[in-house]
């Protein structure tokens, strides 16, 4: 018998191309996304020493960063903006990459489009020049985020240099409650282990909550790993993966799918597998979160206070809770329910999809957004917000109150023209609080898109549970 | 790439942990197509105002650490978005090394893909260089990469680990993509055994 694997070390060892004398491996990567940020200079190395692009059929490109979320029709009013998504088209063209253009429906945030296009598949290895690549690891791929030279180093050789990470299991048992959501977990876990507590890990989410959660779901807290510091999230795929991909666009068909299906299938860690390091959860102790500072491990459970730092007992950690309060205006003690916020926003990678809508949509159905606040639903995508309106959530949406935007990153971190004024407080399903994250002094709490939606009707932070 | 060998200079104090990558360099200048040019605006929100005026405190701003090619920051430096306009940005402001009690891997790669030399130290060592780096200009520390070894202001010596490949990279400043081009020959033979074992992808 073989050693028992973890879902990780399988998808790891079946991707080596080569293992240097000083433990140095190449692996081999199945699918590259590409966003118009951070490209540029890729294309730009690969034109300067000569070279192609390796495998143009493994990779997929698409604009979303910068791409105004209102009346496209006219193009990209901000120079900078228009030029750098100008710069993709071009390079995609000249390389011969399949590029989904502004106008295509189908275009939208990267880590929504390559899903919904069937791009991401289990067993892959799936990266991209963007920290939340760790999103894709829902359906049991290996995907993370890299840097524009490894971009380069990708496009060329279709290879990366890395070395092994180590494994960590985080289990999250019984249910939830009604009201929490995957974000809530998601949160919850990241307040659990910290901003830099994955680091040097690739994360494994198991138990029934993650087994009962939809794609949707575990897109969003494989999505938010990063926020943990660790590179890559994965789940084991099962029934509700093979139902979500079958019939995409590009997924296997016929025979083809019946064996990818069978392979698939294997695609678990193995029983007696060791990890790391084990995380466990109790799904029904998970409150609905909200941030409090500038870093996501600044949480709490909706029900609880403001902490106060002079109860910190590390002095680099008081210092830092000490600037969070001061860039937030908050002061120690204060409820998290019922601080008053000034916009709220609904959408990005971690909290655009059409399920992430519909939840919001059901808090809002029949209500308005309180007087002074402006609230903003951006779809993932196009075909997210074609599949909203087919639902009826644009026409909820726009009686409340809401703004109904064109797909793209928008407020997640404001390169468009989508911004807070410094000292705005905004309710975010968005994944960094970071200090001007949504735009300079700008004042962001993470939540689900159930709690920003009923941010939204209240005026304030208010647990979802409660509102009457 | 340039090279690292050895460096000696002015150590700028930054006590903060996780400093993220939209503290190094905010997305507005994400907007380049360009690699150079970012030194101007790193940690733009905390070195200027909304005027664009300097803020005297910022330690980058104070006339001892103007030119300072070393930082030594807090744990978890660097955690956040894959942008490399944070490497980029710091390297352009003329800062090859930065000393932390930890940091986040994606940015920890980009450095070394940048000429520039991420080193981890245990926290008593970093408060320890931190507190030397706090006396100014006089303060200087030298990086030897080939000895693995830190001499700070006091004749103190600290080792540090890098890995072996990443190092020889960094010393003879290699082009990666070029020697994984010369391993074309294992990357096609990988390619053909995939694409038997996983026609799907």
């Amino acid at each position: 018998m073989s050693k028992p694997r973890t879902l990780f070390d399988k998808i790891w060892q079946s991707h080596l191309v080569d293992v240097q004398d000083d433990g140095t491996c190449l692996i081999y990567i199945d699918r590259h996304l590409v966003h118009e940020v951070t490209s540029p200079q890729a294309f730009e190395g690969l034109r300067a020493a000569g070279r192609k692009v390796r495998c143009p059929e493994r990779t997929l490109a698409v604009a979303d960063h910068n791409v105004p979320t209102t009346d496209r029709s006219l193009g990209i009013a901000d120079e900078e903006s228009r030029i750098q998504v100008q710069t993709l088209d071009d390079n995609c063209a000249e390389f011969g990459v399949e590029y989904l253009r502004m106008d295509d429906v189908r275009q939208g945030v990267v880590h929504i489009v390559g899903p919904e296009q069937g791009f991401t598949l289990p067993g892959a290895t799936i990266v991209c020049g963007d920290s939340h690549t760790s999103t894709h690891g829902a359906f049991g791929a290996l995907a993370f985020g890299i840097g524009t030279s490894e971009v380069e180093h990708v496009l060329a050789t279709q290879t990366l240099l890395q070395s092994p990470a180590r494994n960590m299991r985080v289990t999250v048992n019984g249910t939830l409650s009604a009201g929490v959501s995957a974000k809530d977990v998601a949160l919850a876990i990241i307040g659990r282990l910290g901003t830099a507590g994955g680091t040097g890990y690739v994360i494994e989410y198991a138990g029934p909550v993650i087994r009962a959660l939809s794609m949707e779901g575990r897109m969003t807290v494989c999505n938010m790993t990063i926020e943990a510091g660790a590179r890559a999230g994965m789940i084991a795929p099962d029934g509700t993966t093979f139902a979500y991909l079958r019939g995409r666009p590009r997924t296997p068909k016929g025979a083809a799918w019946e064996l990818a299906q069978a392979n698939w299938r294997m695609l678990s860690t193995d029983e007696g597998a060791v990890f790391d390091r084990e995380i466990v959860l109790d799904g029904a102790e998970i409150e609905p979160q909200v941030t409090w500072g500038t870093s996501p491990e600044d949480v709490a459970p909706i029900g609880s206070h403001v902490p106060d730092p002079a109860k910190e007992p590390d002095e680099g950690k008081r210092r830092a809770m000490e600037r969070a309060l001061d860039y937030m205006g908050l002061a120690p003690g204060t409820p998290l329910a019922g601080i008053a916020i000034d916009r709220v926003f609904i959408g990005s990678c971690t909290n655009g999809r059409i399920e992430d809508l519909r939840a919001a949509a059901a808090v809002v159905q029949g209500r308005k957004v309180a007087e002074g606040v402006n609230a903003l639903v951006v779809p993932g995508s196009g075909l997210v917000k074609e599949q909203a309106e087919s639902e009826g959530l644009d026409a909820i949406f726009l009686e409340a109150g809401f703004e109904w935007r064109e797909p793209g990153c928008s407020m997640c971190l404001a390169m468009n023209a989508d911004r807070l004024e410094p000292g705005e407080r905004c309710a975010s399903t968005s994944n960094r609080n970071f200090e001007g994250r949504q735009g300079r002094g700008g004042r962001t709490h993470l939540v689900s898109p159930e709690m920003a939606a009923a941010a939204a009707i209240a005026g304030r932070l208010v647990d979802v549970r409660k509102l009457v | 790439m340039q090279t690292f060998t050895t460096l000696t200079g002015i150590a700028a104090p930054l006590p903060m942990i996780n400093v993220d990558t939209d503290m190094i360099i905010p997305k507005q200048f994400l907007k380049t197509i360009k690699r150079t040019g970012l030194g101007r605006n790193l940690f733009d929100e905390m070195r200027y105002d909304a005027n664009g005026v300097e803020k005297p405190d910022f330690v980058l701003n104070r006339p001892a650490y103007r030119g300072a090619q070393v930082l030594i920051a807090g744990a978890n430096f660097g955690c956040g978005s894959s942008r490399e306009h944070a490497p980029w940005a710091i390297l352009d402001f003329g800062i090859r090394c930065i000393i932390a009690p930890g940091f986040a891997d994606i940015f920890y790669n980009n450095c070394f893909k940048n000429g520039i030399l991420p080193v981890k130290l245990p926290q008593e060592q970093v408060d320890r260089l931190m507190a030397a780096a706090e006396r100014g200009a006089g303060a200087t520390v030298t990086v030897d990469l080939e000895h693995q070894e830190i001499r700070g202001p006091d004749g103190e010596r600290v080792s540090f680990d890098v890995d072996p490949f990443r190092k020889r990279c960094l010393m003879e400043g290699l082009d990666d993509i070029g020697l994984t081009l010369r391993k074309d020959a294992a990357i096609r033979a990988f390619e053909q055994r995939h694409a038997h074992e996983h026609p799907w992808l």
